[in-house]
């Protein structure tokens, strides 16, 4: 396992993933390793970022964390820890039950493209907490989903709305509502702000953060390939290149003082087309 | 500033509008610019600002609703004329090629904005030269299809297109937003190298600024239709003018520089 | 193609498309192979099945069992002539419609929905009833110039959906036309779909041939499934209990359809996926 520099001393972490490895079997029967033994903890409060390409293994990783192994996609070794228990041996009921939306939530890339457009929010909305309540009334669920939405900033209104209705922002922010009503150990954020235009970007994440503060989760994974944004929201980064951390640390020292020759070519590849990068110099007129 | 510069595309009140009445939409708003021979541009905007209908206007792909636009001083009559001097590289490497024909005989389409007819031989012959331009060995390449690509090769292949073609003005629309960071320097030297063997000039479209940056000579911002702040990258990005240029800058999550605090 | 491959393993498809083809094999290798003449009126009416007719004979002594098969042949070429039609002109219609957009679409839109909304046997009706010669071809000439709507409603809103592709651009800064455009780029793209299509435009060939036939509005150069069960009518067989006369043809197309149906469903299937990911 790697040292991940200080962690809250004496409190368990909320995830322990200790050598996870995950493979798919294409349809000519090959075994392709995707995840090739991944280990980290992530602590209550923190921010833990995977940078990594297309192709890296960040998705499959991401399915193996919540311990989604769907055929084509297998388990191969490893374990992943919450509240003392390796859910790599869950059956996918406990998973559904337990798990999923509960203990750990997911925030997808396409959230726009997760919401039913034929649907109104709210009907989304009380299909994920019937998962896990079965018991409740429908407009108990309600009540609980509008107090929710006012707590966190989300004007109720829009459980009334349809998908198509809403700002790419917006639909972002209703996905993060509903992934966090269950108030999650652990929120996984894949590129979740790939699609939106800068200003909404700064919003949403601002409003992931602030959720967190308050704890309405836990702790956060953030997968992104832009680095300057993992720089101002993860508290530790791991690199990940051909499903495996190159290289893991805190935030301060990957981006500053990258180690491996991957995270130096990827930190490298950003500073060049950053605003306080260089500028080319071509030899024609100024 | 060098004086030999002339103005190869020129725009006054372009405006480019959709739909009537209550669904009218006004894409690009009334812009004026000079663009001169051999520069680079960068048009950065948000989706929605105009900046594609814009592209697309310059790439005749659409019909402006009012205003001038010219090219060498003159008005665009003959369109397949315009495309031997104006081209294009798109964002999405995938969506630009017909999945159903291979390399070959997609690059064998560029020649049909030739007006001078090329021997088979002719053609090969410079389409391996334009291969070979863009890193590509045209013996592994020219059988295979589209969907036998990488999302780098594909993007390579649509600037082998532009190897053949030789246009003088290049529209390169988001070209590096679907590659990963770590190949995106490498497609912006090689429009580069572009440029100067071609001496094209070459206008970007992008959100991205820290691209508008590192290859412009001047950045014309968008916002809503309109060039709200226009001029070199340094004093764009430096000295920011206009209140939405300011407040994009602020937005950009940069190393180095505070984001989330006000 | 790989979808082909892909298609094969659904049992739906193979059991549909065996079906059809067994159709189609029967219907073509028996007319060449019967010594059996289906006009021959020898026999006695309303025989029912032995060892010299095994599906007895009608009213006029024919024996059905040939006039079934030769029935099958004719029924199978309205329907497939027909499919063709409708499929050639809903294609065309589409396509143009759905690239051009615009003042050209809205009028070939308003044409669309005006057949659409008139009931094609009707106008089937009206104009059998006023062609006295209507050989085979000119039917299905016919039922396709009146169910090809469906088609052109269905492809212009792929095409219009495909035109803003870049691939299509691209091939527009190739300086191709629209005609290049629209053979070359969007055409390919819908092949799987108008291949779906001409399914159902065969089924519906099939479906409205027996329906004009069933009142005696068919082609007069030969036997039809849909002219059997108007004879058997005719001559009151339904009421009489002859149920070889009507029984084995309304069941053919039935049978028909049903195959025709089945191999679309199947190919929805597999088709669909792949151009949800084109998206």
């Amino acid at each position: 396992m790697h040292d991940l520099g200080p962690t809250n001393t004496g409190i368990a972490p909320l995830l322990t993933v200790d050598d996870l490895a995950v493979h798919y079997m294409t349809r000519f029967g090959q075994q392709v390793q995707a995840v090739k033994g991944v280990s980290f903890t992530l602590d209550e409060g923190k921010v833990f970022g995977i940078a990594g390409e297309s192709g890296c293994g960040k998705s499959t990783l991401v399915n193996g964390v919540m311990g989604l192994f769907i055929p084509p996609l297998f388990y191969t070794r490893g374990s992943v820890i919450v509240d003392g228990e390796d859910i790599t041996k869950y059956d996918k009921e406990k998973l559904r039950v337990e798990i999923l939306g509960k203990k750990i939530s997911m925030i997808p890339q396409g959230a726009l493209n997760s919401l039913n457009p034929t649907r109104k929010v709210k009907k989304f909305a009380t299909d994920v907490m019937k998962n896990h309540e079965p018991d409740l009334s429908k407009s108990e669920i309600y009540d609980r989903l509008e107090e929710r939405f006012k707590a966190i900033g989300l004007d109720p209104r829009v459980l009334n709305m349809y998908p198509l209705e809403l700002s790419g922002g917006m639909k972002q922010r209703v996905v993060i509502g509903i992934s966090t009503l269950m108030n999650p150990h652990v929120v996984i954020a894949d590129e979740p702000t790939s699609a939106l235009d800068v200003s909404t970007q700064k919003s949403v994440i601002k409003m992931l953060l602030e959720l967190m503060e308050r704890k309405i989760f836990g702790s956060m994974i953030f997968i992104t390939h832009e680095l300057p944004l993992l720089y101002h929201v993860a508290d530790s980064i791991a690199v990940m290149y051909d499903g495996k951390f190159v290289e893991v640390g805190d935030c301060d020292q990957i981006i500053n003082r990258p180690a491996h020759e991957y995270s130096k070519q990827l930190m490298n590849a950003i500073t060049k087309l950053s605003t306080s990068g260089q500028r080319h110099a071509d030899g024609g007129n100024k | 500033m060098t004086s030999d510069r002339e103005t190869i595309i020129s725009a006054r009140s372009l405006s480019c509008v959709f739909g009537t009445g209550r669904k009218r939409f006004v894409a690009v708003d009334n812009v004026d610019f000079d663009i001169y021979n051999e520069e680079i541009i960068s048009i950065v905007g948000e989706s929605g600002s105009g900046k594609t209908t814009l592209a697309r206007m310059l790439l005749q792909l659409q019909a402006s609703s009012g205003g001038t636009l010219l090219f060498n001083g003159k008005p665009v009559t003959d369109k397949r004329d315009h495309w031997r001097r104006v081209q294009a590289v798109f964002q999405d490497p995938y969506a630009s090629f017909n999945q159903f024909y291979s390399v070959e005989s997609q690059m064998k389409a560029c020649f049909n904005l030739f007006t001078e007819k090329f021997s088979e031989p002719q053609k090969q012959q410079r389409i391996d030269g334009a291969l070979r331009s863009v890193g590509m060995d045209p013996a592994e390449v020219k059988e295979k299809f589209p969907f036998e690509l990488s999302g780098g090769q594909m993007q390579r292949l649509l600037i082998a297109r532009i190897f053949l073609i030789r246009p003088t003005i290049l529209i390169a629309d988001e070209p590096t937003s679907m590659i990963d960071a770590c190949l995106r320097a490498s497609i912006l030297d090689l429009l580069l190298d572009l440029k100067k063997e071609l001496k094209m000039c070459i206008i970007f479209i992008t959100h991205d600024i820290g691209l508008s940056h590192y290859v412009s000579d001047r950045i014309f911002v968008m916002c809503k239709g309109k060039i709200v702040e226009s001029g070199r990258p340094d004093d764009v990005i430096a000295r920011p003018q206009h209140e939405y240029t300011k407040k994009l800058l602020d937005d950009i999550p940069v190393l180095h520089k505070a984001w989330l605090e006000e | 193609m790989k979808q082909f491959k892909l298609l094969l393993k659904s049992p739906w498809f193979v059991f549909g498309a065996a079906m059809f083809l067994l159709c189609i094999v029967v219907g073509v290798i028996y007319p060449l192979v019967s010594h059996t003449d289906p006009f021959l009126r020898n026999g006695v009416p309303f025989d029912s099945p032995s060892g010299q007719h095994w599906l007895g004979t009608n009213g006029e002594g024919q024996d059905m069992f040939s006039r079934l098969l030769f029935g099958l042949r004719s029924s199978l070429f309205v329907g497939v002539a027909a499919g063709i039609f409708a499929t050639f002109l809903g294609t065309f219609i589409g396509i143009v419609g759905g690239y051009k957009g615009g003042i050209l679409d809205n009028a070939l839109t308003l044409v669309t929905n005006l057949f659409m909304v008139i009931p094609s046997i009707l106008v089937l009706i009206l104009i059998a009833n006023s062609i006295e010669k209507r050989s085979m071809l000119l039917v299905a000439f016919i039922i396709g110039a009146t169910t090809w709507p469906w088609t052109a409603r269905a492809v212009s809103a792929q095409t219009s959906s495909l035109k803003n592709r870049e691939h299509v651009s691209l091939a527009k800064l190739n300086g191709y036309g629209i005609f290049s455009i629209l053979f070359m780029q969007i055409l390919p793209y819908i092949m799987s779909y108008v291949f779906m299509v001409f399914i159902i435009q065969m089924a519906t060939g099939i479906l409205e041939e027996a329906a004009i036939s069933m009142m005696g509005l068919g082609p007069y150069d030969s036997v039809t499934l849909g002219q059997i069960i108007n004879q058997s009518q005719k001559t009151e067989a339904f009421t009489n209990g002859n149920w070889w006369v009507f029984m084995p043809a309304t069941l053919l197309i039935t049978a028909l359809q049903f195959s025709l149906y089945i191999v679309n469903t199947s190919m929805e299937g597999i088709f669909n996926p792949r151009l949800r990911k084109e998206e």
